[in-house]
């Protein structure tokens, strides 16, 4: 059978996957993306929408403005902007310890720009009248938004298969292996792919062929608990997280501009990685009822209309696998975002594409290289 | 003309007084929060998106387009909630206060 | 073995003659009712302080009706009831129940789902007015709240309802201007063989189209629906037609009840986990049923126009049924003389089922037809238009990608007015079988919940 040919083959086709192809194309590089399912369908259309930088891991910001510099421009670069509003992001705390807590991340993000402002009291009464008394400090995120995850990576896979990307969608790979100089692909349907160079951003499942290369990652895949109220009038811009150590106190939410609010937090569950199914356990659909009246109490007065959940997958070590293969040259990987990849979504397609293009990248993801696991593939041999 | 639906029979019941957009209205003991609406008024809200008033579709709880608002900033099937005394039902959509602590 | 814990979601028709059936074995079912009164739809109940005697709310199913309610009031004592209690969720195999804002979870053995039907809906251009019922709807203002929907109200749509409604209407002094049926009148005719299998029904389905008639009722049949005529502002001001010789008839109203037979309420199912196959007699995904309303999973059973729409007597066999695969399922005796008659009862009902379905078929070339600026999801007021543009410039092909990418079916009604017709306009521009299309994938909570809902302390 003739294989379909491009200089590289991405293998996965959600925020990560659709964003490293369109910014491949953009620098002339031939791509073929495979998905099992349709475009953004995973974890990257279901998570929470956040395009926040405040919060992450300090190694992770400049990765994190990278992407939010594209994020600005995305209307301008695919012609559409997915809903993406910049509308502030509002970290609040119960506890002193939850204050002490931002206003550190305040101090050591400093050097990133993020422009964080510790409020409190009277001040944070004003600027946010409808926060409920429980909450005692914030830290607000001017320069952060979010957006519409359900149509983030279906627009960003469409902008790269208008500028000739080939994307194959309800194309389930069975088998991924180096032959010769190139990687062949393979479908369920018996069609084969190949290329010299495989960039693997297949979330979940991405540990089952980083193993099949002798690269195991811990990695574990959980559902977000989510739900959505009935519209509302607009009334609450930023979006809104717990700043706590607990996580059955951690709730987060945005208001869309059609007036929906979307809910998140404060439990995961296991989810059927081969089912590909995902459930929201209703206990922690009311355990979300408690948190949410702590933040903004006129929220009692409202009514959910659907839950739904999905597949994210966590690392170890919090940190996603973003690289060079540490064993097999031509092979990439950008994967496992522990529920928080939807912002860098197109920072890590930017990167991957800089860096299969040219051997190297701007922006400094060392610390996320799949050689960090190397411990597991020696114990595993 | 001021009300959508009108009362074909029943009307010996006794009287409910309920509010709607700031004015006094009478219903009768035993109506649905619609009808004590509709028998005064052409609408119970207006659509989050611009296409205009709503005034329920399916009277059974399912289709959820009958939900009003309170004065207090509650929310309401009309449908499927029993008239009371006292009820103050507001037909536009709230301002943004909505949301703000009393 | 211990008496298994069976649940009953719903205390309509088929509910009720379930939890009969297994009380008369000696079980104690808990009954679960999101209504104030039992019922159901059809027979639903007029409040406390109502006057109105059965013959002049129930007409010729007065009786019926009555024996219905007394059934349910002779079991109260021997059930668990909960009305004003809605079950949200299923999971685990427990029901997820709210009332009042508190919320319980309840264990069991069998589950027996008699949740109902709603009215079928096309949309027309304009159907979103102030002033626009389905016919459900319409009846359920009369019967339980002795009201009309309007001053001057057309009745619009296709199946017995249509003419039902319409009849009750005139007969309860309210003006009615037309009925506007979207069969061929030789359809009727043509599904008479299966009609025949319900004598009495069919001798009082002509006989309301006589009364109406007689009356200087305007029936028209073989009607394309074009537009509800109104303003944002005001709502319905009229009904435009094309006739079946092809003229355009215009009708002044200030209330349109619509509606196209009924579409089962399936969503617990869904929740259950049961499995649904396409119908293609009638267009649409149904749970998977096999004998005596067992589902694709062990424990859970459907009965009544949630599982079928046979109708309210039709509702009651499959209630009874449904109780007595239970009983067989958990070993306990049944009569099996009563098990073949129930199901011969059942298996003639659902040939005038089809013989219903024949006569006055689901218009689903009318979906094809709708102009780009007709709403099709009325929650979230989506037109047929920007729908179409998610097949045609998004390449949405199935029920979930369309919603996820444009929201028809993400509203406040989870699909339930839209997702029909969405299906079919999905399937009309994208050029494939409407089964392919797919149905939108089902969450909980089946009906909006509340925030402030709290899980009740024991």
């Amino acid at each position: 059978m003739n294989a379909q040919r491009a200089d590289v083959i991405i293998v996965g086709g959600g925020i990560m996957g659709a964003s490293a192809a369109f910014f491949l194309r953009k620098r002339g590089v031939s791509v073929i993306l495979l998905e099992r399912g349709l475009i953004g369908q995973q974890a990257s259309g279901v998570n929470f929408g956040n395009v926040r930088r405040q919060g992450r891991y300090i190694d992770q910001l400049p990765l994190a403005n990278r992407s939010r510099e594209i994020w600005l421009k995305l209307k301008e670069l695919i012609g559409e902007d997915a809903e993406f509003m910049l509308s502030g992001h509002l970290r609040v705390g119960y506890r002193p310890e939850h204050e002490e807590r931002m206003a550190k991340y305040a101090q050591d993000s400093q050097p990133y720009g993020l422009g964080l402002q510790m409020i409190s009291g009277r001040a944070l009464r004003e600027r946010f009248p409808f926060l409920g008394p429980e909450v005692t400090a914030g830290s607000y995120a001017p320069h952060d938004g979010h957006a519409n995850p359900r149509l983030a990576a279906p627009a960003i896979g469409r902008a790269a298969a208008r500028l000739g990307a080939q994307v194959f969608e309800n194309t389930e790979i069975v088998n991924i292996e180096k032959d010769g100089e190139d990687f062949r692909v393979t479908a369920a349907d018996g069609r084969i792919f190949r290329a010299p160079v495989a960039l693997i951003t297949a979330g979940a499942w991405a540990n089952r062929i980083s193993t099949s290369f002798g690269e195991p990652v811990p990695l574990q895949a959980k559902g977000p608990q989510m739900c959505v109220t009935e519209p509302v009038p607009y009334a609450i811009p930023p979006v809104m997280g717990v700043a706590s150590e607990k996580m059955e106190e951690g709730i987060y939410f945005r208001q869309v501009a059609r007036g929906n609010i979307v809910i998140g937090g404060c439990a995961r569950e296991a989810v059927d990685l081969d089912k590909r199914r995902a459930y929201v356990n209703p206990k922690n659909t009311l355990l979300q009822f408690t948190q949410l009246p702590r933040v903004i109490p006129a929220l009692k007065g409202l009514s959910i209309i659907r839950v739904w959940s999905g597949i994210e997958s966590y690392l170890e070590d919090d940190r996603p696998v973003i690289g060079p293969s540490s064993r097999v040259p031509g092979l990439y990987y950008a994967f496992g975002f522990n529920g928080e990849g939807f912002q860098l979504g197109p920072g890590v397609g930017d990167v991957m594409a800089e860096l299969i293009h040219t051997g190297a990248t701007s922006t400094p993801i060392e610390q996320y290289h799949i050689a960090r696991f190397s411990r597991l593939a020696v114990n595993a041999a | 003309m001021s009300q959508r639906f009108v009362r074909l029979a029943e009307t010996g019941r006794p009287r409910v007084r309920i509010v709607i957009d700031g004015h006094g209205a009478e219903a009768f003991k035993g109506d649905t929060l619609m009808v004590a609406v509709l028998s005064h008024a052409r609408e119970l809200r207006e659509s989050e998106f611009g296409d205009g008033k709503r005034a329920g579709f399916c009277l059974m709880g399912a289709c959820q387009d009958c939900w009003v608002w309170t004065a207090d900033g509650e929310r309401l099937r009309a449908c499927t909630t029993v008239v009371a005394e006292g009820m103050h039902i507001v037909t536009k959509q709230p301002e943004a206060a909505w949301a703000n602590l009393a | 073995m211990g008496q298994p814990r069976v649940i009953i979601i719903g205390a309509g028709p088929s509910g009720v003659r379930c939890a009969e059936t297994l009380v008369a074995a000696g079980l104690r079912p808990t009954v679960v009712d999101e209504g104030r009164r039992d019922g159901g739809q059809i027979y639903r109940r007029q409040p406390d302080n109502f006057t109105r005697p059965y013959a002049k709310l129930y007409g010729t199913e007065a009786g019926k009706a009555q024996s219905l309610h007394e059934s349910f009031d002779a079991l109260r004592g021997k059930i668990d009831y909960l009305p004003e209690t809605l079950a949200w969720n299923i999971a685990d195999r427990k029901v997820h129940v709210m009332r009042d804002r508190q919320t319980r979870a309840l264990p069991y053995d069998a589950l027996v789902i008699c949740s109902g039907a709603t009215d079928r809906l096309m949309p027309v251009k304009g159907w979103h007015y102030a002033g626009t019922y389905s016919l459900g709807a319409s009846q359920i203002a009369l019967k339980a709240q002795a009201c009309a929907i309007g001053r001057q109200v057309v009745f619009m749509g296709t199946g017995p309802l249509l003419y039902l409604v319409a009849s009750q209407y005139v007969k309860a002094g309210a003006d009615v201007v037309a009925v506007l049926d979207t069969s061929p009148f030789m359809r009727r005719v043509a599904a008479l063989p299966k009609l025949l299998a319900r004598p009495a029904v069919l001798r009082n389905g002509f006989a309301l189209v006589a009364e109406l008639k007689r009356e200087g009722v305007q029936v028209l049949t073989g009607v394309t629906p074009l537009e509800i005529k109104g303003s944002p502002e005001t709502g319905v001001q009229g009904v435009v037609i094309r006739d079946s010789s092809g003229n355009e008839r215009a009708f002044e109203c200030d209330a349109v009840g619509m509606g196209y037979h009924l579409r089962p309420e399936t969503q617990l199912a869904d929740l259950a986990r049961c499995a649904f196959r396409f119908d293609h007699e009638t267009r649409q995904w149904l749970p998977e049923v096999g004998e005596d309303g067992r589902t694709s999973v062990p424990g859970v059973y459907l009965a009544g126009d949630g599982m079928k729409v046979l109708g309210a007597d039709g509702a009651e066999i499959g209630g009874r049924l449904a109780a007595m695969a239970v009983l067989k399922d958990f070993k306990l005796p049944v009569a099996e003389h009563e098990l073949q008659r129930l199901r011969e009862e059942q298996a003639r009902m659902d040939r005038f089922r089809r013989g219903l379905v024949q006569a006055f078929p689901w218009p689903a070339q009318q979906a094809a037809q709708l102009p780009d600026d007709a709403l099709v999801c009325r929650c979230e007021a989506i037109t047929a238009g920007e729908l179409r543009r998610t097949v045609c410039d998004m390449g949405a092909q199935e029920a979930n990608r369309a919603k996820a990418l444009c929201r028809v079916g993400m509203g406040r009604c989870q699909g339930r007015y839209c997702a029909n017709a969405g299906a079919e306009v999905i399937a009309h521009a994208a050029g494939i079988p409407v089964e392919q299309v797919g149905r939108l994938r089902g969450q909980a909570p089946v009906k909006p919940l509340s925030i402030a809902a709290q899980e009740e302390v024991e």
